[in-house]
C-alpha cells in the first residue's frame, strides 16, 4: 500500500531530523532485525511514497522510546512507527494476534478477551472496596494484573500494603477498562481515543485526588496522554516509597522467601541465610520514559535483609525486555534472539538471586527468559511488591 | 614608560584577557587585569597542543603570560574578583550600529571595586620554591582542578609550574587549619618556608579603581557529561572528556604525556563528538565550534603516542572551516583515523572493555565498537556564574546564554553598555585564533574610548 509521505512527515515534524543515527544506534531491536527508524525517517523525507506493508519489521518496535529520549532534535522517531502502524491498522494488514488483542480490548476491555465480569477476580478474598466518591486514592489495577494468574499476586500485595499503611483507596472493580497505552502504540488511534474518553469520565467521576497504577504502561498514558486535570498520577513505586518514607508502611522482618534459589558457589547466599541479593531491572515506561529511577530502589533498600546490586546497564541505559508496544501479542520478525534472554544473563552475572521488576510485562517476559535460559536454579524474577509483601506483617 | 592617565579594566586572564591587556598596555594605557584564579592562563594553559599547527599550547602562551606579569603598565590582580561596577551614566540603550554619539559621557569613568582574596601567602616574600607544598599535610589529597582531577595536590599550591605570578596560594576549601581550625601541632608549611611568606592572618582587601573602559573576557565552562547519562561518564573511568584528555596527553601533565588508562596504553580509542552540543535537550542548541578540530587533534595525538592504536571518530558532521583546518582534517584521516558517521547512542561494559553502540549511518546498520578509552567532546557552555556577572555589569545575554554583543555583525565586540566590550568565549564558543582576533578588536575599541576621553579633557 502506497502512503503519501509528505503529509505524515509534516504532521510528525520529521523535517528537523539531521540523520545522526542516534535513534537506530540505540534501538534495542535494530540490533537483531532490519528495523531502522533513522532510515524510515529519511525515506519519509525524500521518497514521495512508501509501501508500508513492505515493512513487517514495523511490528518489531517495543515502543521503549529510547529513540525519543535520545534524539537531540526532538524528532520523536517512535511516533513515526506508531503512525505507520496506524496505516496498517486502517487497511487491516496487521498480524492476526494484534487484531485479536485489539478486538479483545474493544469487546471486553482487555487484550486477552477475558470476560469483563471476571476483571475483579484477582482480589481472591483480599479486602478491596470499590472506589467511593471522594476517596483519596484511586487504584487502577490494569489488564494483565487483573487477569494473568502469575501477575495477580502483585495487585493483591499492593492492596495489602495500602491497607497496612492505612491508605484510603478504592478500585473501579469490573468497570475498569484497558488504559489504551499499548492500543495507541499498536496504531489503533480511534480505539485509543474511545478508551481515553470512557476512562477519563470514569476516573473523574470518582473524584480521587490521586490515581495509582500497577503498570508503568498505564501510568505513562494516564500521566502523559490523558488530561486528568488536577488528578496526580503515580506509579505504585512512587506511592509505596512515599508511604515508607512517611513511616506509614513498616517492615517487620526480611522477606520470607519460600525458597532461596541461589547456591553460594554461584555468588548467592543460599540456604535462606544472610542478605538476599537483589538486582533491579528498570522498565522502559517507568525509567527511560518517565525518569523514575530512585523510588523503586528506595523501596528495595528499605526492605530488611535485602542487598541491592546493579547491573551494568541500569537506569537510563537499561535494556528493554521487549514486552511493550504490542509485543506481548506478536513475536516480531526475530523470535530467537530475545532481549529478555540477554537481560536475564546480565542479571545473573551480578550474583543476584532475585531479579526485581516493577512492571507486569517485564515480570512475564523476564520470568519466561529465566526458564528458557536455564537460569531458574539461581535466579528468580519477582515484582518489588512480592518482596514487600513478604516483609510486612499480615495482621497489621 | 609612564602610563597615560586613562586606564582600562580587563576581567578574566585567559588568552582573551591576556591579549587585550597587552595591546592596551602597549599603547601606553594603564590596565588592571583581574583574574579569579591564582594564576592567569585560563583554559589555554590546560591544553596540550593547538590545532591545526600543533604548536605546544603552553609554549606559545607562557611568553605572553610572562609579558603580562612584567609589563609596567599592567597591574595584575590575580586571585581577585570584581564585586561592583558603577557605570559613568546610563544613557539610552544603544541598539544602533555605532556607539553613542559624541557628547555622551565620554569624560566619565566606571567606578570598580575589586576584592583581593587572601592567599595566606605574602607575595612579596614568596619565591615560588614549593617547599611549603612538599611539606603540607594534605599533600596528594586535594583534587587539582587544573589537571581536571587526574592528580591530587597539596592544600598550598600553584595551579601549574608556569603560573604567573609564580606565588603559592592556600586553598581555603582544603587547608586543614582554615577548615578545621587546627593543623597538627605546628604549621608544616610555615616551618618549611625559608622566606617566612606564609601568613594565616591575611585578610581580604578591597581596591577601588577608576577606569574608562572594561573588557569582559570571562571565558566558558564545559557541560557536565553526566547530563548525557547514556555515555557512562562518571560510571566508567575509561570515559573521559576532551579537556581531561588534554591533561592526559600533555607533556607537562600528570602522566608526562603518556596516554595511560587503567595502567595501560589503550589499543582502541573512540571519540564521540557533539556531546551535549546541537542538542536543545541539554540547553545547547548551538554548535560548540571547537570540538571537530580538537577531536581531530586528539586523534592525531593518540596516533603519535600509540602508533598501533585503532582510532574511531564518531561524527554527525565535520566542521573544518578555519584556515588550515580542512587540511588538518585530511592529514589526520591519512594517519589511519577512521571517521564513522553516526552519533553513538550508548556506552556499556563488556568484560574489561567498553562497547560503544551506534548506527553507522553510511552503512545503514547498527554497530558495536569496543574501546579501552572513550573521549567525549563536551559542549562549550556559559560560565556557571554568567547571570551574576551579567547583572554586575548590566550586560544582556543572547538566547544561548552567552553575553550579547551590540550587533551580531557590525558591533561584534561592543555591548549595550558604552565602554564595556567582549572578548573570547564569554560571547560564544570560539577557537584561539578567533579569540585573539576578538581580543584585539575589543582592545582597539577600548583604546578608542580612552583616547577620546584624554583628548576631551584639559591637559
Amino acid at each position: 500500500m502506497a502512503l503519501k509521505t509528505e503529509p505524515m512527515a509534516e504532521e510528525l515534524e520529521l523535517f528537523g531530523c539531521i540523520q545522526c543515527g542516534k535513534c537506530t544506534g540505540g534501538c534495542p531491536v535494530a540490533r537483531k532485525t532490519v528495523l531502522n527508524i533513522r532510515s524510515l525517517i529519511y525515506q519519509m523525507l525524500v521518497e514521495p511514497e512508501m509501501d508500508v506493508s513492505a515493512h513487517p519489521e514495523l511490528w518489531d518496535c517495543t515502543s521503549c522510546f529510547t529513540c525519543v529520549e535520545r534524539c537531540p532534535k526532538d524528532v520523536r522517531p517512535a511516533e513515526l512507527i506508531i503512525g505507520l502502524r496506524g496505516q496498517l491498522v486502517e487497511s487491516g494488514r496487521i498480524p492476526e494476534t494484534i487484531g485479536a488483542a485489539l478486538m479483545g480490548i474493544f469487546r471486553q476491555g482487555n487484550p486477552s478477551g477475558m470476560a469483563r465480569e471476571d476483571r475483579a477476580a484477582w482480589v481472591n478474598g483480599t479486602a478491596v472496596k470499590a472506589a467511593q466518591k471522594g476517596c483519596e486514592t484511586l487504584y487502577f489495577v490494569g489488564c494483565i494484573p487483573s487477569y494473568d494468574p502469575r501477575v495477580q499476586v502483585v495487585p493483591r500485595a499492593l492492596v495489602k500494603a495500602f491497607a497496612a499503611a492505612g491508605l484510603d483507596f478504592g478500585t473501579l472493580g469490573t468497570e475498569e477498562s484497558c488504559c489504551g497505552n499499548e492500543v495507541r502504540r499498536m496504531g489503533e488511534a480511534g480505539l485509543f481515543e474511545m478508551l481515553v474518553e470512557e476512562n477519563s469520565e470514569l476516573i473523574r467521576g470518582v473524584g480521587a485526588s490521586r490515581l495509582v497504577t500497577t503498570s508503568p504502561h498505564c501510568f505513562n498514558t494516564f500521566k502523559n496522554e490523558y488530561s486528568l486535570d488536577g488528578i496526580e498520577v503515580l506509579h505504585y513505586t512512587q506511592l509505596i516509597a512515599e508511604l515508607i518514607e512517611q513511616g506509614r508502611l513498616k517492615f517487620s522482618h526480611p522477606p520470607n522467601l519460600p525458597e532461596r534459589p541461589s547456591p553460594p558457589e554461584l555468588g548467592g547466599t543460599g540456604g535462606g541465610r544472610g542478605k538476599i541479593i537483589v538486582t533491579y531491572h528498570d522498565p522502559c515506561f517507568l525509567g527511560k520514559q518517565n525518569h523514575i529511577f530512585d523510588e523503586p530502589r528506595a523501596i528495595l533498600k528499605a526492605i530488611p535483609g535485602v542487598k541491592l546490586v546493579e547491573m551494568d546497564r541500569n537506569r537510563e541505559r537499561s535494556l528493554c525486555c521487549e514486552g511493550g508496544g504490542g509485543r506481548m501479542w506478536t513475536e516480531g520478525t526475530n523470535l530467537e534472539e530475545r532481549l529478555a534472554f540477554q537481560r536475564v544473563h546480565e542479571a545473573a552475572e551480578t550474583g543476584a538471586e532475585i531479579l526485581a521488576v516493577a512492571c507486569p510485562f517485564c515480570l512475564l517476559t523476564l520470568e519466561d527468559a529465566v526458564k528458557v535460559q536455564g537460569l531458574d536454579d539461581r535466579l528468580q524474577v519477582m515484582d518489588i511488591m512480592e518482596l514487600v509483601e513478604m516483609a510486612i506483617d499480615d495482621d497489621e | 614608560m609612564e602610563p597615560r592617565e586613562s586606564a582600562a579594566l580587563v576581567i578574566g586572564g585567559g588568552i582573551a584577557g591576556i591579549q587585550a591587556a597587552l595591546d592596551i598596555a602597549d599603547a601606553g594605557y594603564k590596565v588592571y587585569l583581574v583574574e579569579r584564579e591564582p594564576s592567569i592562563g585560563g583554559r589555554m594553559a590546560q591544553l596540550d597542543k593547538t590545532f591545526p599547527t600543533l604548536d605546544c599550547s603552553s609554549c606559545i602562551l607562557t611568553p605572553k603570560m610572562v609579558d603580562v606579569g612584567r609589563h609596567s603598565n599592567i597591574d595584575l590582580m590575580t586571585y581577585s574578583e570584581v564585586v561592583s561596577v558603577t557605570p559613568p551614566s546610563r544613557g539610552e540603550p544603544s541598539w544602533s550600529l555605532s556607539p553613542s554619539p559624541e557628547g555622551g559621557d565620554e569624560g566619565g569613568v566606571f567606578h570598580v571595586r575589586v576584592r583581593k582574596k587572601p592567599r595566606y601567602v605574602d607575595v612579596d616574600k614568596c619565591t615560588g620554591c614549593g617547599q611549603c607544598a612538599a611539606a603540607c599535610r594534605m599533600k596528594g589529597r586535594v583534587i587539582s582542578r587544573f589537571d581536571e582531577g587526574i592528580v591530587k595536590r597539596s592544600a598550598i599550591y600553584v595551579p601549574f609550574p608556569q603560573a604567573v605570578p609564580l606565588k603559592y596560594t592556600v586553598d581555603p576549601t582544603a587547608c586543614l587549619y582554615l577548615t578545621q581550625g587546627v593543623c597538627g601541632k605546628t604549621f608544616l608549611c610555615k616551618d618549611a618556608c625559608p622566606a617566612g611568606a606564609i601568613d594565616f592572618e591575611q585578610q581580604e582587601e578591597f581596591v577601588d579603581l577608576e577606569v574608562g573602559a572594561i573588557i569582559v573576557a570571562t571565558g566558558y565552562d564545559l557541560i557536565d557529561p553526566r547530563t548525557k547519562p547514556e555515555f557512562g561518564y562518571g560510571v566508567y573511568p575509561e570515559v573521559m572528556t576532551g579537556i581531561e584528555f588534554e591533561r592526559l596527553s600533555s607533556a607537562s601533565g600528570p602522566t608526562l604525556g603518556e596516554i595511560i588508562v587503567n595502567g595501560k596504553k589503550p589499543k582502541d580509542v573512540v571519540f564521540i563528538k557533539c556531546v551535549g552540543s546541537r542538542d536543545p535537550h541539554t540547553g545547547v542548541p548551538y554548535c560548540s565550534r571547537v570540538c571537530c578540530m580538537y577531536t581531530a587533534k586528539h586523534a592525531h595525538l593518540v596516533r603519535d603516542n600509540i602508533p598501533d592504536a585503532r582510532i574511531t571518530v564518531f561524527y554527525m558532521d565535520v566542521r573544518a572551516f578555519g584556515k588550515g583546518y580542512e587540511e588538518f582534517y585530511d592529514r589526520v584521516k591519512h594517519e589511519r583515523v577512521i571517521y564513522r558517521r553516526g552519533e553513538p547512542a550508548e556506552v556499556y561494559r563488556r568484560g574489561d572493555r567498553l562497547v560503544v553502540l551506534a548506527e553507522d549511518t553510511l552503512l545503514g546498520k547498527p554497530i558495536e565498537v569496543e574501546a579501552d578509552l572513550v573521549v567525549l567532546a563536551t559542549a562549550v557552555v556559559p560560565r556557571t556564574d554568567v547571570s551574576e556577572v551579567a547583572a554586575l555589569l548590566g550586560l544582556d545575554r543572547s538566547p544561548d546564554g552567552f553575553f550579547q554583543e551590540a550587533h551580531p555583525k557590525l558591533r561584534p565586540v561592543d555591548t549595550q553598555v558604552d565602554g564595556i566590550f567582549l572578548a573570547g568565549c564569554c560571547q560564544g564558543p570560539k577557537d584561539i585564533p578567533d579569540t585573539v582576533a576578538q581580543a584585539k578588536a575589543a582592545a582597539s575599541s577600548a583604546m578608542g574610548i580612552l583616547a577620546r576621553r584624554e583628548k576631551g579633557r584639559p591637559a
